[in-house]
């Protein structure tokens, strides 16, 4: 029986263990609470180019200043920035719709990072970028999680009411006082940097898989936008952590054992769901 | 607000005025209102006619202070319409709202509290009450924690009014709020449109069923981008205006005809 508790807690004996359990707690929770904001706006697609367009910030930040954590942070912001105030601007200034310049830019940008991150021979690095590593979380990369996940959720419990009303429908909340527009770049802002604060741990394709699946999870549940904010946060946190612990059991790699966990959970969801789902009465 | 506050039209004894005054509305660098005037005051039903792409969604939008006028000004109660206000509720069509969307039929009536308690202030007694009034007067008590995608489309429709009456608004502005409901569905909205106009609110809806606006609307807007006529059905609902408005496609149906010969009808009843 000791023997058994033992090899249950055996992953807290390790110290990168123990790292990983906090970035999954800090990184799960923050995406998991945005990642209603993403599923009520409907912008699941906008968010993952903005995610892909993280590289090549990072590749050039890499380039100009050698590789660090916060030069890596600073890279994927700007680049994420240019790409969708980029997509904004020739939407607005020309006939091509905004998801087709968006398409153009990041996956232009996106190839660009892996050209700079290939000349520059670190190959090993540019799958990091893409995949993550959780089990390597510095300091640095604990602390731009923590920073990201205390503003993100101040700001978005903050300003819940004019949010939901937003993205419920914009006209009725413009008609009603909504700075709508000054609204919506918060909102986009924000999603960007809880994006990279997920960068280090689960990479910038599979970042979109956290931002997106908790709150889905709960939309087949419930009716309820604080039920889906806050139950996308736990559910997030739940299983990041879980995964930890059943990657290590089962020499998994964390970062995507995340992403498989948040899948079967939405899978097993929408199966059960009893209103929503598949086999819904 | 420059406004002063002031709740119910029909306890003041006089008339507050909405003027448009040479109106022209650019959407998506197009033109889409051009040059409309018009003046009405609150206790009227006003329809805004016209064929698709006529500008009516756009007016109405200019109205709720949603889009800036390129030209012209629109004034309600005297004073310039902004960005927007409490006093001017705006109803969009049925298809641009996510009836999906996670939230129940007293949520969307309490978000008309929104201009009162901001970003975070808590409701107080009186934001409760007057939701609680709407949802009374919209007959939504029993339906009011239902998620709004488990409404008929006519309930939907009441769910947005009552948002509109907890908004404490004088002006209601209504985008095609007809399309997509039955005809039991249309009557009801008829008979809450009547009231609400006969309490002293102006209201204000684009529709496009012509033979059905003598039993609605009191005034009509008839426009194709530019405006044709503004006034009294009396005065300016006949075929010359509408066809004007419509050009060849349009038939002159029965139904249309009849519409034209009840609104004549009631001409003569006044002034006899």
């Amino acid at each position: 029986m000791s023997d058994f508790i033992d090899w249950l807690l055996e992953p807290l004996q390790h110290h990168y263990n123990q790292r990983a359990l906090v970035a999954a707690l800090l990184i799960g929770f923050t995406n998991g609470y945005a990642s209603a904001f993403v599923v009520l706006r409907r912008a699941a697609l906008k968010v993952g180019s903005l995610s892909h367009a993280l590289l090549p910030g990072i590749a050039v930040a890499i380039l100009i200043t050698g590789l660090s954590d916060w030069s890596a942070f600073v890279g994927g912001l700007i680049a994420a920035l240019i790409v969708g105030l980029g997509s904004l601007a020739v939407s607005r200034g020309s006939r091509i719709d905004q998801d087709s310049a968006l398409a153009i830019l990041y996956t232009a940008a996106f190839s660009g990072g892996i050209v700079i991150l290939r000349r520059l021979g670190v190959t090993n690095e540019l799958s990091e970028w893409l995949f993550g590593n959780i089990m390597s979380m510095s300091n640095n990369d604990l602390w731009i999680a923590f920073i990201i996940a205390t503003i993100a959720l101040t700001t978005l419990t903050a300003l819940q009411r004019p949010l939901v009303m937003m993205m419920f429908e914009p006209n009725v909340a413009a008609s009603l006082g909504v700075p709508v527009r000054a609204l919506n770049y918060v909102l986009m802002g924000l999603l960007i940097l809880v994006l990279i604060s997920s960068l280090q741990a689960v990479g910038c394709i599979l970042a979109l898989g956290l931002l997106v699946t908790p709150a889905a999870i709960m939309f087949l549940f419930t009716n309820s936008t604080s039920k889906l904010f806050w139950g996308g946060g736990i559910i997030g946190a739940v299983l990041s952590m879980s995964a930890i612990f059943i990657g290590w059991w089962l020499d998994l790699e964390q970062g995507p054992t995340i992403v498989l966990l948040l899948g079967i959970a939405f899978a097993i969801g929408f199966l059960i769901s009893p209103r929503y789902g598949l086999f819904k009465r | 607000m420059a406004h002063e506050i002031h709740d119910e039209c029909d306890h003041c004894g006089h008339h507050h005025e909405l003027v448009v005054d040479g109106l022209v509305v650019n959407y998506r660098k197009t033109r889409a209102v051009e040059n409309v005037s018009l003046a009405t005051s609150c206790g009227n039903c006003v329809a805004f006619v016209g064929p698709n792409g006529a500008g009516k969604s756009t007016l109405l939008k200019s109205i709720a202070g949603l889009l800036q006028p390129n030209a012209g000004h629109i004034l309600w109660r005297g004073t310039k319409v902004g960005k927007w206000s409490r006093e001017i509720a705006y109803l969009p069509q049925r298809e641009q709202i996510d009836w999906s969307f996670p939230i129940t039929v007293r949520g969307v009536v309490e978000m008309g509290r929104y201009p009162q308690t901001g970003w975070w202030k808590s409701f107080q007694k009186k934001d409760d009450e007057v939701v609680e009034r709407a949802l009374d007067e919209m007959q939504l008590r029993d339906l009011a924690d239902r998620q709004i995608s488990e409404l008929s489309g006519g309930q939907q429709q009441r769910a947005f009014i009552a948002r509109a009456l907890a908004q404490e608004a004088h002006v209601l502005l209504l985008d095609e709020p007809f399309t997509g409901l039955d005809r039991p569905a249309q009557e009801g909205l008829v008979t809450v449109l009547e009231r609400l106009s006969t309490e002293g609110r102006l209201v204000i809806a684009s529709h496009h069923e012509l033979a059905t606006v003598p039993d609605i609307f009191d005034e009509v807007l008839i426009m194709a981008t530019h405006q044709v006529a503004f006034g009294n059905l009396s005065e300016v609902f006949n075929w010359e205006n509408i066809s004007a408005a419509y050009g060849d496609g349009l038939r002159r149906s029965p139904d249309l005809e009849a519409a034209f010969a009840r609104v004549q009808k009631n001409r003569q009843e006044v002034s006899v």
